[in-house]
């Protein structure tokens, strides 16, 4: 137990590659690179406890039955159905359309920048005269839209790059991977901001570029790590044993078994994602055209009101940490119900 | 043998985990310990004997344990003993050595500090005549050139030298009674041999009495005097030594000597396992735990459990044995197993 | 161990070298190339001409990367365009260092003297009230966007109750000697209190706002370390020992168990320089974050250039540190 997968690597230590390479090696099913095959005493003592729970449950089976029972990860699931289902019909309920400059006549630069709430405008209208419930409903589509995108363009990179590294191996993978640790190791939203800024004109997709490329290395580790951990597992070295050429192996035997880490890291990172496009925009950085509203650009665009309306702000502020703490608490929930060490 | 020194009685701990059906690890284990005594428990893993072990010192976590019973050390209860005053005990008149030498030594601190800390701690001397102990300690322990040892970190050492710093830790205050849990398990066989010779030597010139917690019979038949078998946490069986060896009464006894090769015997000889696993025992309460994967099962065995009761048909001579069993092994039985394994 | 400092040392130089790779690519792939975006809309032909000349971009590419490296060495980094204009980049960087370090220091050490206690109370105290507590607190941190923490902050202590100062890193009408740059310590330094407290009262919020993402995560490594040093076997010897809880607890429980929050506090210098990009543009806090934030916004790229720079050199510098206090403390790191 002494080398356990949390303690950061000597000669590379480092939080990030380290909390990754942890996630990495439960890709293996049944532990066979995690736990402590040492059978101590205290493993002993669990092991009496668990006589009962059988053996031949599935890895995914067993983390349900977990969560099932798990009220941090019903919390967090129920904010992301609600976000998503709100997400889909939000223009369909919304009670104004959220472009539409309904209060304009109501905005008057000096005296009133912003009109309050008032009947049929629950929250008010910001400084364009637009109503603020509508435009947070419909918010959502677009905030779904940029997590979600960014997500999975960062999956998409880090899968190829990951998986590039683990098949070709010898040199290419040692260049890769050094190239990823760097990435790694430069702070991840000080790289987005200097992303963004790389465009002359941004624009939605110059948020969610940003935010993706910063999530490759992420990803590319994880993946790299977890067939890492599998190639020496029974099951692949089974596999290598009866003559399946290396193609299958990686793709129905080893990127299957890995799913699980990436889909903890995924949700995780749909989570800073969204936190990270309204920072952009905080520095002029997100996308200008607000007629489609997204949090992060409604936040971002709410600054000059602050002092003297901070219910702009405070709403898309809350809608964000809320939909953020879901996401981040399921992502939670399924990485300790998926890691065989925590299961006490 | 005297007053006993340890008195377990009706030991219980119940695993009372969230989401977990609770769990009997260890079920009213009664049995005591002579001053200088060597008593073994043995049993598969799983069988409760290292819960037994850290019930009695108390180091169990009070979260998710229910131990209930009693537990009286020199004539004191234990399990109500005030957590200041186990404290005092733990490490000067009680110790303990556990399995894996490695992990069992904080990797962190030298080992001199680590052996030195229990002098400090319980005979109040200074660093200096502390660290003058604990090399004195390891030399006694057989690690050759202990003042340079005691600088070392845990990694630097083998794991023979490893066991050997611990059981000096443990026998650094003298204590009265020490638990070795599977001392040998994580050794190399010779190594296995030497930590062995070492216990018994020390035990005996400090009159020290020893619980020997052990799945390995090997170890009983060099070290015990008297000899508990658990099986899925109670005792199943007891006896000194040479009559359970000679006659072993209990089928579950039975299977775990007939699970050993044997050198002097044929070399087609078959072996004779338990079938089956810890993991298909049935609860005790109106069942032998043990019946299906019994070779001896009769009709009682899945409606009454047995209760441990005095052995009176045991031939061979040797004190009082227990025994928790319907249908125990008789002569005919152990002359079918020697059989079928010529 | 001098061993493993120069194997670390290589390493460094390394990751150093992809780095400025990786700086000279994005700085080759800026909107309308290097020179435009170096020198901005309003060049002259002949600044041009000349800037070309010194990046070399007539030559092949290598001998570009070359004149970067060279060009860097001497500090040489251009103009700013946007955030001050007409000022040397690396100037504005020597002169915003300091303010950035003062409210780094404060939010660090905010962080660890919260994080680390509470971390180490939450795993004893596994599953009661105060452990779920301060976990969901920390995540919470982490779900709230730095800058509006930083505003809703601002909004509550100086706008509406006024107990703090709203913006900025000293009153205007204070006199106050500066030897350091770094405020609070100038004013101790010249025993000039009364300025020495009110530049801490200018830091107070703003240490604040930048410590909460670093405490999250300092907390729940803390916590989640110490959970499993608890499980070690070493500990459940150190209990059999009969030691005092203080010694278990010092010695074999938190040694073991602040390794990884070392090297984790190294790794939250990088997220505190992103953070006081946000937090230094919310409070007008004159540091390079502020710096940043206006050259993000008025795509100042010389001045980019160089507190990306100093931004990834100044984290690289630092983990180095951290590694090497990382073989102080955990003797199996200097054997391998």
């Amino acid at each position: 137990m002494t080398d356990s997968p949390r303690r950061p690597m000597p000669g590379t230590p480092s939080h990030k590659k380290a909390r990754l390479d942890a996630l990495a090696s439960t890709a293996a099913p049944s532990g066979s690179s995690g736990g402590s095959a040492g059978g101590g005493v205290a493993t002993a003592v669990s092991d009496a406890g668990r006589v009962a729970s059988g053996e031949g449950v599935s890895l995914w089976m067993s983390a349900w039955r977990r969560l099932r029972r798990d009220w941090v990860f019903l919390f967090g699931a129920a904010i992301v159905v609600l976000f998503i289902v709100l997400a889909v019909v939000a223009p369909l309920i919304a009670p104004h359309d959220p472009a539409t400059r309904v209060l304009i006549d109501q905005v008057n630069r000096q005296t009133n920048p912003v009109p309050g709430p008032q009947p049929g405008h629950p929250l008010g209208a910001d400084y364009q005269g637009r109503d603020v419930l509508s435009r947070l409903m419909v918010g959502a589509r677009q905030t779904l839209l940029v997590g979600v995108l960014a997500t999975l363009g960062g999956l998409l990179g880090g899968m190829t790059l990951g998986t590039l590294a683990g098949a070709f191996g010898g040199w290419v993978d040692s260049v890769v991977m050094r190239v990823v640790d760097v990435l790694l190791s430069i702070p991840s939203l000080l790289m987005a901001f200097s992303i963004a800024a790389m465009f002359r004109s941004p624009s939605q997709w110059t948020v969610i570029l940003a935010i993706a490329i910063v999530q490759v290395p992420v990803f590319a580790r994880l993946l790299r790590g977890s067939m890492l951990a599998q190639r020496h597992s029974d099951h692949v070295l089974a596999a290598r044993a009866l003559g399946v050429r290396k193609g299958p192996i990686v793709f129905r035997h080893m990127l299957p078994n890995a799913m699980g880490p990436v889909i903890v890291q995924a949700t995780l990172v749909l989570a800073t994602a969204i936190i990270d496009a309204a920072a952009l925009s905080f520095l002029g950085l997100g996308n200008p055209d607000d007629r489609s509203p997204e949090w992060g650009q409604m936040l971002g665009n709410a600054q000059p009101y602050f002092d003297s309306h901070p219910h702009l702000a405070v709403y898309p502020a809350l809608c964000i940490i809320v939909v953020a703490l879901g996401f981040t608490l399921v992502g939670e929930s399924l990485r300790e119900s998926l890691d065989p060490k925590s299961r006490r | 043998m005297s007053t006993p020194l340890l008195e377990v009685d009706d030991l219980s701990v119940r695993f009372t985990r969230q989401g977990q059906e609770p769990f009997t690890a260890v079920d009213k284990v009664t049995f005591n310990v002579a001053p200088g005594e060597v008593v073994g428990l043995v049993g598969e893993s799983g069988c409760g004997k290292s819960v037994t072990s850290l019930a009695i010192m108390r180091l169990l976590a009070r979260r998710g344990n229910q131990v209930t019973g009693s537990v009286r050390f020199a004539g004191t209860e234990l399990l109500t003993l005030p957590d200041a005053a186990m404290r005092d005990k733990r490490g000067a008149e009680l110790a303990m050595i556990f399995q894996d030498p490695l992990s069992s030594l904080n990797p962190v601190v030298p080992i001199g500090v680590q052996v030195s800390e229990v002098i400090t701690r319980h005979r109040g001397e200074n660093r200096a005549v502390a660290a003058r102990q604990a090399a004195e300690m390891l030399d006694k322990v057989g690690i050759p050139d202990p003042t340079r040892r005691l600088k070392e970190y845990p990694h630097q050492l083998s794991g023979g030298m490893r066991q050997r710093a611990l059981i000096a830790m443990a026998l650094a205050c003298e204590p009265r009674l020490l638990i070795a849990d599977e001392p040998t398990t994580a050794l190399d066989v010779t190594i296995q041999a030497q930590i062995l010779a070492l216990l018994t030597d020390l035990v005996e010139q400090s009159g020290t009495a020893l619980i020997m917690i052990t799945h390995d019979l090997g170890v009983v038949a060099g070290l015990c005097d008297g000899v508990n078998v658990l099986y899925g946490g109670r005792i199943v069986e007891r006896a000194k030594r040479h009559p359970l060896f000679a006659e072993p009464r209990h089928p579950y006894t039975g299977g775990l000597l007939g699970s050993i090769p044997r050198l002097d015997g044929d070399r087609d000889a078959r072996l004779f396992p338990i079938r089956g696993s810890v993991a298909d025992n049935i609860p005790w309460d109106h069942a032998c735990a043990f019946a299906p994967r019994c070779h001896q099962e009769g009709e009682k065995c899945r409606t009454v459990a047995p209760d441990l009761l005095p052995d009176e048909e045991a031939r061979t001579d040797g004190g009082l044995r227990l025994l928790r069993c319907h249908y125990p092994l008789t002569a005919a039985d152990r002359q079918r197993i020697e059989e079928g394994r010529a | 161990m001098s061993r493993y400092i120069v194997r670390r040392l290589l390493q460094a130089i390394v990751t150093l070298f992809v780095l400025s790779l990786l700086l000279f690519a994005w700085l080759r792939s800026l909107p309308g190339g290097p020179v435009s975006a170096l020198l901005g809309e309003r060049s002259t032909p002949e600044d041009r001409a000349a800037l070309e000349q010194a990046l070399g971009l007539d030559q092949p590419i290598f001998i570009q990367y070359l004149r970067f490296l060279e060009r860097a060495a001497q500090g040489q980094f251009g103009v700013s365009t946007g955030v001050l204009p007409g000022r040397d980049a690396l100037e504005i960087f020597l002169s915003r260092f300091p303010a950035t370090i003062e409210l780094s220091f404060f939010a660090l050490t905010l962080a660890i003297l919260l994080g680390i206690p509470l971390g180490y109370l939450a795993a004893r105290h596994r599953g009661t009230f105060l452990d779920t507590g301060s976990v969901l607190f920390s995540l919470v941190g982490i779900a709230v966007p730095v800058f509006f923490l930083a505003f809703a902050l601002k909004y509550v202590f100086a706008i509406q109750l006024g107990v703090l100062p709203p913006s900025g890193r000293q009153s205007v009408g204070i006199n106050a000697t500066h030897i350091t740059g770094m405020y609070v310590l100038d004013g101790l330094l010249t025993r000039e209190w009364d300025a020495a407290w009110d530049a801490l009262r200018h830091l107070i919020l703003p240490a604040v706002a930048l410590s909460s993402i670093p405490f999250a995560v300092i907390l729940r490594i803390t916590r989640a370390s110490v959970l499993e040093v608890l499980d070690e076997d070493y500990v459940r010897t150190a209990q059999a020992k009969g030691l005092r809880a203080a010694t278990i607890r010092g010695r074999h429980v938190l040694r073991n168990a602040l390794i990884p929050v070392v090297t984790t506090i190294g790794l939250q210098t990088g997220a505190l320089l992103a953070g006081a990009v946000l937090t230094e543009r919310v409070f007008t806090f004159r540091g390079v974050g502020h710096a940043l934030a206006y050259g993000f916004e008025t795509r100042d790229y010389a001045v980019l250039q160089v507190l990306i720079m100093m931004a990834a050199l100044i984290y690289i510098l630092v983990n180095m540190v951290v590694d090497i206090a990382y073989a102080a403390i955990d003797p199996r790191v200097r054997v391998r």
